[in-house]
């Protein structure tokens, strides 16, 4: 299987690769997926004013995986929350040419936005308490 | 050296050029059809073709009136399994094969079994892949009729107690059909030392060219027979119809000629190469393991799971060399590798594992620069791997509740 140029340019020059600390002021992180199942991806997201100012992933997974994840991070810098909620994993498929059988990786990157997003937002209630 | 680098020599492997060599002058020159009997292109053919069954007879230590021609070893199978249960079915159906055979293999069991023509007993393997012949002796009932377990395995090249099973085949009096597709022409192979009735094996693994087969069948103690699985012109003994494939039986015996003389150098030269490898990757990268038999495998065969990464994104990485992985990513059935699962292979390493398979015309510099390539890659995937961060920080992967999906 030929993958897309814009796959192999995430999966060559990952953006935003790396982590954030879990407690830090502002982070939001989700982690979806399984080993057994062959991809796991972390996404966090860093927070001020309702904007997300920085983003960071760390993959285990195929290629397809690892750019989707690349890609997100790179989409989420500079959206606002609400934008981010917005992303759809079609919209991953779009950009990267993801074929049929790799669709999966798409769905986990949105999954993964939506928890990182759901667990800054449950970070930021708990405060307010 | 030319980039990229061939290490996927158990899928199949670029012909030896003194192969094709042999081969050119049967496609324009003597191009006669083996089976005419009555003019001198006809008698040419036919004189290759023997010639190369001789040569091929020879390298089993078979008669080369025991070889039927196939378009390959899946074809063989095919033939050999179907055929015996057709021609034997009124003693028993019963057949005994083990859990990592070839698909060829299992997928011509499970088709027999769906349609209600057999009962087929899997038998397990232990970690490192290999059946016990004490577990094929307690699987025989006065209902079966066939044994079909394979030389070497093509994933983890693990080589199995051909000869014992063999024993027991002969004790019980059960047919013992030998998928040897990867053995032959690697290791040594002997049908009467090893008690094999019905033995598969194809050119493409062995330097040949593709398209061409043999099934083995002996002919005497006993004289086995099959029930053809094609009809048409009676050709090779009325077993397999079909005119011969006359340029690819040329080339198919000049392989086995090839690896009758040097095999046994070059499992020497294949094994220390194979060997350089697994030490130069498995000392630099920790929590990388071998699967498959620690010495009892093929001369060219490294099969390694490389924790915390997946089989795909590696192969991914590694562009410029011909690999192959266990991981779903890459297969069609999106299920990680059935042979490492039957092993006992975690599925989360199974997805892991790559296979480098080293042919004949690998070389020494192909070889530094591929333990240079994997270091680097898994290094690289590795420091992208949540799973690698989480074991450094401590967390036991197992105690995890994943979100499964």
């Amino acid at each position: 299987m030929a993958y897309s140029d814009k796959v192999v340019d995430h999966f060559n020059n990952p953006r935003n690769m790396g982590s954030f600390k879990k407690d830090e002021e502002g982070v939001g992180t989700g982690m979806v997926g399984a080993p057994e199942c062959g991809d796991v991806m972390k996404l966090q997201i860093k927070v001020q004013d309702d904007t997300i100012v920085d983003a960071k992933f760390k993959t285990f997974g195929c290629g397809s995986a690892i750019a989707s994840s690349s890609l997100a991070t790179e989409w989420l810098k500079g959206k606002t929350i609400e934008e981010a909620q917005k992303i759809k994993n079609t919209d991953i498929v779009q950009e990267l040419n993801l074929p049929p059988v790799k669709i999966h990786c798409s769905v986990l990157a949105e999954d993964a936005i939506k928890a990182a997003l759901a667990d800054y937002q449950k970070k930021a209630d708990e405060k307010t308490k | 050296m030319k980039l990229p680098i061939f290490l996927d020599n158990h899928s199949t492997t670029p012909m030896d050029p003194r192969v094709l060599e042999a081969m050119l002058p049967y496609f324009v020159e003597k191009f006669g059809n083996a089976a005419s009997r009555n003019h001198a292109f006809g008698w040419a053919a036919e004189e290759a073709v023997e010639a190369a069954r001789k040569q091929i007879a020879k390298l089993i230590k078979a008669d080369s009136k025991e070889i039927v021609f196939t378009s390959g070893a899946t074809e063989s199978d095919n033939l050999a399994i179907k055929g015996v249960l057709e021609m034997y079915h009124e003693k028993g159906t019963h057949i005994i094969t083990s859990a990592t055979e070839h698909r060829a293999v299992i997928d011509t069991c499970k088709a027999l079994e769906a349609k209600g023509k057999a009962t087929v007993t899997y038998l397990p393997v232990d970690k490192y892949g290999m059946v016990n012949p004490e577990d094929v002796r307690n699987a025989i009932t006065d209902k079966t009729i066939l044994i079909s377990v394979m030389l070497a395995n093509n994933e983890i090249g693990t080589i199995n107690p051909v000869k014992e099973i063999g024993k027991i085949a002969k004790e019980k009096g059960v047919l013992f059909h030998c998928d040897a597709t990867q053995g032959v022409g690697k290791i040594p192979v002997d049908v009467q030392d090893m008690g094999i009735d019905l033995m598969s094996f194809t050119a493409h693994k062995i330097y040949g060219p593709k398209g061409i087969g043999a099934l083995y069948v002996r002919k005497k103690n006993p004289r086995v027979r099959i029930a053809a699985q094609m009809d048409g012109g009676g050709h090779e003994r009325g077993m397999r119809s079909g005119t011969l494939a006359v340029p690819l039986i040329v080339g198919f015996g000049k392989a086995c000629e090839l690896c009758d003389q040097e095999m046994m150098a070059e499992a020497v030269r294949l094994t220390a190469m194979r060997d350089r490898l697994q030490a130069a990757i498995t000392k630099a990268l920790e929590e990388s393991y071998l699967n498959g038999h620690p010495t009892n495998r093929l001369p060219g065969n490294l099969n390694i799971s490389f924790a915390y990464v997946e089989g795909e994104s590696l192969l991914m990485g590694m562009k410029d060399i011909a690999l192959s992985s266990g991981s779903a990513c890459t297969s069609a059935t999106l299920e990680p590798s059935y042979v490492l699962r039957a092993l006992g292979v975690g599925v989360e390493l199974a997805h892991s594992s790559i296979r480098f398979g080293l042919g004949r015309f690998n070389t020494d510099e192909e070889i530094d620069y591929t333990i240079k390539k994997v270091i680097e890659i898994v290094t690289k995937l590795r420091e992208m791997s949540p799973l690698y961060e989480m074991a450094k920080e401590g967390v036991d992967l197992k105690s995890v509740q994943w979100a499964a999906h």
